[in-house]
């Protein structure tokens, strides 16, 4: 178990206060003027050197991700957006670091900006922590009056301004380029890459977009240095990340943990075990809604981490960890899932606005024995027509929880619906495209 | 995707009263030089809290020629997102999370309460018009499942009895306390916590 003092967020559940004067106490705002003065080269080496990956889902690594931004500031202004559009079900990391721990971010976004060159940050913050934004703009305010932000923030000599744009209850927003239209007053539809935001990106300008917490982390890693965080996990793996453990277990909570811990650990240590034991366990679902669950047999050895659950054909996803035991019905729990995704579709591309809604009902049926055999494969089919067919990855990521079920539950959805196909003999009717769907053994 | 319709009893006019024209004017400077647009979102909010909780398509022309941009992407913006409501929704608007991680921890039982205290259906107003519900998706609040927030207040770990208390409270006219409603502070494992011992006990 990590020990206490490596934890970065230690005002996780407000013990301490999340005022400007106890965070100073915490560490943050301390010198912030020598890591700054070290320059922009120093920062983005010592970030690469601590292989921090992002942690709003995809894991790409920071420093690399900054030292994308133009070196040259030409005619067009540079901007730093931070992501607060946190939606994916099972995840509610970023919340606690608005409300608890706003100077970590802050103070990050004063060093991320000068790495690279921006004047103006912006925090998208999702329309429903609305409250926990006014948090975020106290502690703002708090900086500013006693100038750790404005001009010369924090004695520096770097200007910065930072605002909030809030959301308003869009999860595609939560995908980099969707939250650039949403803050250029559009609807959140994603926009189609190359160019990549870093040259072209918020009213086309650079824009470097970086998640809550990978931003919350920053300082601690300068002051700490690269190695302290390189050391923690895994290669590649590296550091301290929030698990949100949600669902059936007996003391859901938000926890700081190393990466690579194991799932075991996690649940049992921290949230208190699954509700009727660890043998009730039926599945977890590792990294928020999007990700494809992992069923028991495979838990009990599972660690934590990108890599070892991409092995699993899953992934970390934002470390929302949602335990499912045996008294929940699976197949129902997955229809909920795709009904989440047939809602929040923010219908530009075809396959996932027309999909979402096919796999909801697809799986609906299923849930209540009422599908014909051959749909699950047809509703496997409809997964693989979705995924690389999109413009943006959350589009994907509707079909990979039902990839999932198909993938480790096809029995026990088998076992329910044993109906067979209405359409028995193989006609063969040459205007019929959907050929491959009539029953091929009648 | 949702779909959204305005209401067909529409207000003829709509206009910011003084507070909200000042906290507009304060909204739009937060942007760059003819960028103007990227206020409409906050500026759709505020017409919804100075409306009761909605936007007339009346407003949505206002706000149009604030921002000197078309009516139809300010229409654009207020059917696309779902937290603009486009019809009444009551002074008391009550949304219960229902994803998977709520549901899981029994958020149906969360909804029958909203049936049996406020409506029989979503979007329909309590019989003395103060309040209505709605089912939505995730809210982020998953480890403090399940839960529901009643305008901008998270009510969180309940279960069918303390929904009704609330309710109960909210049309009386009382406030409720947000947060936790099995006394567990914020997001800390319930009686079994495991980190950061010292701070606790300091």
């Amino acid at each position: 178990m990590l020990k206490d003092q490596d934890r970065i967020f230690q005002n996780l559940y407000n013990d301490l206060g999340p005022d400007l004067d106890s965070s100073q106490k915490r560490g943050d705002w301390v010198n912030t003027k020598e890591i700054i003065d070290k320059g922009r080269e120093w920062i983005i080496n010592e970030i690469k050197e601590s292989q921090l990956r992002g942690r709003g889902g995809a894991g790409f690594p920071t420093g690399l991700k900054w030292s994308f931004a133009p070196k040259e500031l030409g005619s067009r202004p540079h901007y730093l957006v931070i992501n607060g559009d946190e939606s994916e079900p099972g995840t509610c990391k970023d919340r606690d670091i608005l409300r608890f721990e706003p100077h970590k971010l802050i103070e990050g976004c004063l060093i991320a900006s000068y790495a690279v060159q921006a004047h103006v940050c912006y925090i998208y913050i999702r329309g429903e922590y609305f409250v926990d934004g006014q948090k975020l703009q106290a502690a703002i305010d708090e900086a500013y009056e006693k100038k750790l932000l404005g001009k010369n923030a924090a004695g520096t000599g770097w200007d910065l301004d930072i605002f909030i744009h809030y959301g308003a209850g869009a999860y595609i927003c939560g995908e980099e380029t969707a939250l650039l239209e949403s803050i250029e007053g559009n609807k959140g539809q994603p926009r189609l890459k190359p160019p990549f935001p870093a040259l072209i990106g918020l009213y086309g300008c650079p824009t470097i977009i970086n998640n809550v917490e990978t931003i919350a982390v920053v300082p601690t890693i300068l002051r700490r240095g690269g190695k302290w965080f390189a050391s923690l996990g895994r290669e590649k793996n590296t550091g301290t990340k929030i698990f949100c453990i949600s669902g059936n277990v007996n003391n859901p909570c938000n926890v700081e943990e190393e990466m690579n811990i194991p799932l075991k650990e996690l649940i049992e240590v921290h949230a208190g075990g699954v509700i009727g034991g660890w043998e009730n366990l039926q599945a977890v679902i590792p990294g928020g809604s999007s990700m494809p669950l992992i069923p028991k047999e495979k838990c009990d050895t599972l660690t934590m981490d990108f890599d070892s659950l991409v092995a699993e054909k899953s992934g970390l996803g934002t470390a929302g960890v949602v335990v499912i035991n045996k008294d929940q019905d699976i197949i129902k729990c997955m229809a909920r899932i795709a009904r989440f995704y047939k809602h929040e579709s923010c219908g530009q591309c075809t396959p996932c606005r027309e999909g979402s809604g096919w796999m909801w009902r697809m799986l609906e049926r299923m849930a209540r024995g009422e599908a014909s055999k051959d749909e699950i494969e047809m509703l496997g089919d409809v997964t693989k027509q979705i995924e690389g067919h999109t413009i943006c990855a959350f589009g994907e990521g509707s079909s990979w929880p039902v990839q999932g079920l198909l993938r480790h539950f096809k029995d026990e959805i088998k076992k329910r619906n044993n109906f067979d196909p209405i359409v028995k003999e193989n006609k063969n009717i040459p205007y019929l495209v959907d050929q491959h769907l009539l029953d091929k053994n009648a | 995707m949702s779909l959204r319709k305005p209401a067909k009893n529409q207000p003829d006019n709509f206009e910011f009263n003084s507070s909200s024209l000042e906290e507009a004017k304060k909204i739009v400077n937060k942007y760059p030089k003819g960028k103007q647009q990227s206020a409409v979102m906050a500026l759709l909010y505020l017409a919804q809290k100075q409306n009761d909780n909605w936007i007339p398509l009346a407003a949505m022309k206002y706000i149009a020629k604030f921002l000197e941009m078309p009516y139809i992407k300010v229409y654009e913006v207020a059917t696309f997102y779902s937290m603009y409501n486009l019809s009444p929704v009551g002074k008391y608007f009550v949304q219960v999370c229902t994803t998977t991680p709520c549901m899981i921890r029994g958020a149906n039982k969360l909804v029958e309460a909203c049936k049996e205290k406020i409506s029989e259906n979503e979007n329909e107003l309590s019989s003395d018009k103060s309040c209505s519900w709605m089912e939505v998706e995730c809210l982020g609040a998953c480890v403090n499942a399940p839960m529901m927030q009643i305008n901008d207040d998270y009510f969180e770990d309940l279960d069918k009895e303390k929904a009704l208390e609330i309710l109960n409270k909210i049309s009386n006219g009382e406030k409720p306390i947000p947060g936790s409603y099995r006394g567990r502070v914020n997001n800390e494992p319930e009686n079994n916590r495991t980190t950061l011992m010292d701070l606790k006990n300091a």
